[in-house]
């Protein structure tokens, strides 16, 4: 029986009089790999903060791990990449430093990193291919190299769920590869749940298990190959858009 | 004059004890500060000292006691400011602002002017520090200083990226209350060291300079922390001998070691 992991019900939020998210229900378990889609303004983002508890929903319910969002305090269970980070580019942080605040939610604070500590970051690095420039200041690395460190910073605690939001697009085309092949990995061989916002619907279709169309209510939430039999999205997207997505998933 | 003579003399002793422990406090809390461009904070709190050491003195209290809690309040006001009133930053340190300094104009007109006392105050005077002052600022300052060891992590999170703090489960507005908080106390107290016009100094160039040559958050820390302390050292030393104000003394003295931090960045770029 799989694990359920996140489930919404009846959710909506609206921004002053703009409906943002109208009647959003769905549920992922433990191991899926989702990718959320959806056009500019969607509300992807807002989806996402919303689980996150960043943001306070006009109307519905969300659990985490089975416990309503506004109850749950296990946050070491979830890893997030947010879309954008504005840090102070001259930030005097290395790029070490940064990947140990993600374990702050579950070692507690004030205590020094100990040995199995040390292990989670170097692996975190490691993967993210960082291990190399750990002792270089944030502000002193390209885009890309940010971004890799960011996710670093959200996978270092080894979470259960794993929520990117638009984590490819600092990436070159080899890393972004790269990049959604170490997720896969994550995937497959760690058992984590992975929520990953993108753009890049013909990359998903590769890697990921479920797709969830998003446009302010949701338009399809299900397997890609029902996806790419379905005739009503064929009619939604055109069939050529269709086609492009699941060419690239076949 | 040898370093011996000039610590013969215990008003020296003094200054330089709590000089250095406030030096040290303002140093840790202008990284924080700086870093979250909230630098100005501290220019502005000092400005609400006027008007509450202007309190102090009209109901003949001593006042820094007196100004401890409005300045922790108007530091409170600040941050609701920011988060209330969708205001910026600055523009919420403007108006407390210059609440502070008209209060402290219309006090001191309703007491017909406290000419010396005030002036004291504006100008800091370090040496002439009382036994009670100085056991008061090393009291406050260790209890600054724990906190911030305390919550060192999660000020740090918070002041790299607040979102990605508050999904890791820290409660960020404690973490910023608590943050200006120290900020109003440790500005009470550095109002003696170099006073109220040049207090922002303490809390800003040694986080500035180390931040010029800093290889890690921690090691900023520790710079913003020698160079605050030493600049308090070297600079009541240089007004003695020299006869010079105190506290624009050590304030110069810090910018020279900006200057130079400024300028070995510069001469020796990284990699």
């Amino acid at each position: 029986m799989s694990i359920n992991i996140l489930s919404i019900e009846g959710l909506n939020f609206r921004y002053n009089s703009l409906e943002v998210l109208s009647n959003i229900s769905f549920s992922i378990n433990a191991g899926d790999y989702i990718g959320l889609v959806g056009p500019n303004g969607s509300g992807k983002t807002t989806l996402i903060r919303i689980i996150l508890g960043l943001m306070k929903p006009t109307k519905g319910h969300i659990s985490l791990f089975g416990v309503e969002s506004w109850k749950f305090k296990e946050w070491y269970k979830v890893g997030y990449l947010p879309q954008r980070v504005l840090f102070n580019p001259y930030f005097p942080a290395t790029v070490k430093e940064i990947v140990s605040l993600g374990l702050l939610s579950k070692r507690g604070f004030s205590k020094g990193l100990d040995i199995p500590e040390e292990t989670m970051i170097d692996e975190a690095m490691g993967l993210m291919d960082v291990l190399d420039i750990k002792n270089k200041l944030i502000g002193d690395l390209s885009g890309g190299q940010q971004q890799r460190v960011l996710v670093a910073r959200a996978i270092v605690n080894k979470p259960e769920l794993l929520i990117l939001d638009e984590p490819t697009t600092a990436l070159d085309p080899e890393t972004r590869e790269k990049f959604f092949h170490t997720l896969q990995e994550l995937n497959q061989n760690k058992k984590v749940t992975i929520i990953l916002v993108t753009h890049d619907i013909g990359s998903i279709g590769k890697y990921a298990s479920k797709l969830l169309y998003l446009d302010k209510r949701i338009v399809f939430y299900g397997s890609f190959e029902d996806f790419c039999s379905s005739v009503d999205m064929g009619s939604y997207f055109g069939e050529f858009a269709q086609h492009l997505i699941c060419h690239r998933h076949d | 004059m040898e370093i011996v003579d000039f610590l013969h003399y215990a008003f020296i002793r003094r200054a330089l004890i709590t000089g250095s422990f406030i030096a040290l406090v303002c140093s840790l809390l202008g990284v924080l500060l700086v870093l979250r461009r909230f630098s100005l904070i501290g220019d502005g709190l000092a400005h609400v000292t006027f008007g509450s050491v202007a309190i102090g003195l009209l109901l003949k209290q001593h006042p820094v006691y007196v100004s401890i809690p409005i300045v922790m309040l108007s530091s409170l006001g600040i941050l609701k400011l920011t988060e209330k009133a969708k205001l910026y930053g600055d523009a919420a340190i403007g108006i407390v602002s210059s609440i502070g300094i008209a209060g402290g104009i219309l006090i001191a007109s309703i007491a017909g002017g406290f000419n010396v006392d005030l002036f004291s105050y504006l100008f800091g005077n370090i040496l002439s520090i009382s036994k009670a002052e100085v056991f008061t600022a090393i009291v406050l300052s260790l209890v600054v200083l724990l906190i911030i060891s305390l919550f060192y992590k999660e000020h740090f999170s918070t002041t790299f990226d607040e979102e990605f703090a508050k999904v890791s489960g820290i409660n960020t507005k404690k973490i910023n209350s608590i943050l200006v908080l120290l900020t109003g106390i440790t500005v009470v107290l550095a109002m003696r060291v170099v006073g109220i016009m040049l207090t922002s100094a303490l809390l800003i160039l040694p986080a500035v300079t180390a931040l010029q040559i800093a290889k890690s958050f921690k090691n900023t820390m520790a710079i913003s922390s020698v160079i605050a302390m030493s600049s308090v050292i070297i600079g009541i030393y240089i007004s003695f001998v020299m006869n010079l104000p105190t506290g624009a003394t050590i304030v110069m003295t810090n910018f020279i070691f900006f200057i130079a931090a400024f300028l070995y960045r510069n001469i020796f770029p990284k990699d």
